[in-house]
């Protein structure tokens, strides 16, 4: 996988912060998954939390759970692996309980004509819109003039605009106002993973028909 | 890798000053459950931690109940901790992250715990190890100081009052635009105080 669209340097920042909203956050953990360049960059980020963290001026805490708390604590046996890779399905593992493991096996709402979509259920009160956009070849994406910062990472297929193509890893991170033409590739449409600030009026419909 | 058990009492010094030591005691608590080494490890990133969830808006009790979450969850899981993850430090702060995206913000923590990348291995070559981890720390640090006040601002902001760039543009009435430059030009200077030191 040749990766040449990267999210911006403080988008990764604020990821590797902890502090973007967790639609934006789900993009790039899948983003990352996949390109070891900007792994390299997030580790060198994290280098600024844990130097922060480091100095800042303790406070004073209670002692330490009791003994008896710790070993019950122990019951609650820790995930042996932390997810962090693609699947065999193109769909990022931490991705798979929510859509299952396989582009090819999961449900797909209509919206327009050459266009589905997969909501993805994010945690109540977490703003923003985080989905999977399937369009067929050759198709334009829905109308896009966006209110907010958008963020589009490619699974399968690839789309072009004004910004050059997007083949699968490559990441598209568009702030407010920004105006492209996307056109999914001619022989195998695309399929994406989008997170936006707001979620485009065309998706209300085909939500709600679920 | 393991010490023995009755090594003599944890030394209580900062982690900044010595990482390894507080590697060490991570794998004595994963090795054998080593309560003692725990205390160390508690005395030393608890009031850290309760410190960063106060910054992060938490009140004082509920930063106090995620100190202690967070160290039990060092307990709970120090068998997933090995020093080709980061050091100790990294690694704890972590924890502290993705618990106060899960309780400050009540999202899911999409970012999981350093994993094992094949990367490092070359990145940081055997025994110099601890030094290096050290002394990119000292380095980050420097560099933080030295950092203009507008830069210094938005990573603080980001980092220690977990604000997203659109965040800080409307709390510092700053276009969206001019944050991520800032940001940008903080982590230039972090990544060449990094690279100079290969």
């Amino acid at each position: 996988m040749t990766i040449t669209h990267h999210p911006d340097i403080a988008t990764l920042m604020c990821c590797s912060a902890g502090s973007q909203p967790e639609a934006c956050a789900a993009v790039i953990a899948s983003h990352l998954a996949v390109c070891p360049q900007c792994r390299a960059e997030a580790r060198k980020m994290q280098k600024i939390g844990v130097a922060l963290f480091d100095s800042l001026e303790p406070e004073t805490v209670a002692v330490p759970p009791p003994v008896a708390t710790m070993r019950a604590a122990e019951a609650d046996t820790p995930e042996k692996s932390e997810p962090c890779v693609l699947s065999a399905g193109e769909i990022p593992q931490f991705l798979v309980s929510c859509v299952g493991p396989c582009l090819d096996r999961m449900s797909w709402d209509p919206v327009a004509r050459g266009l589905w979509t997969h909501a993805i259920a994010l945690s109540p009160g977490a703003c923003g819109d985080l989905r999977l956009l399937k369009v067929e070849p050759g198709a334009a994406f829905p109308d896009h003039t966006h209110v907010g910062w958008e963020l589009t990472l490619v699974l399968r297929g690839s789309y072009s605009d004004e910004f050059g193509t997007f083949l699968p890893g490559d990441v598209a991170d568009l702030d407010e106002d920004t105006h492209h033409n996307p056109v999914a590739c001619a022989q195998n449409g695309c399929i994406c993973l989008m997170a936006s600030e707001h979620k485009h009026p065309l998706f209300s419909g085909a939500d709600r028909a679920k | 890798m393991l010490r023995v058990r009755d090594e003599g009492h944890a030394r209580r010094s900062l982690a900044v000053k010595a990482p390894r030591t507080m590697a060490d005691l991570l794998q004595r608590v994963a090795a054998n459950g080593d309560v003692e080494a725990f205390k160390a490890l508690f005395e030393t990133y608890a009031p850290r931690v309760k410190s960063y969830m106060l910054r992060q808006g938490a009140d004082p009790a509920t930063a106090e109940e995620l100190a202690q979450e967070t160290l039990l969850a060092v307990w709970r899981k120090a068998a997933l901790y090995s020093d080709e993850k980061g050091s100790a430090t990294t690694w704890i702060f972590t924890i502290a992250r993705n618990l106060r995206i899960d309780r400050l913000r009540k999202e899911v923590a999409w970012q999981p715990l350093p994993e094992n990348n094949d990367e490092r291995a070359s990145e940081d070559p055997g025994p110099d190890e601890e030094l290096s981890e050290r002394e990119r720390g000292e380095r980050v640090r420097a560099t933080l100081a030295e950092l203009p006040p507008d830069q210094s601002e938005v990573v603080n902001l980001a980092f220690i009052e977990g604000l997203s760039h659109s965040e800080i543009a409307k709390r510092l009435g700053l276009p969206l635009g001019t944050v991520k430059s800032r940001m940008r030009l903080a982590y230039q200077k972090i990544r060449g105080a990094l690279e100079d030191l290969r």
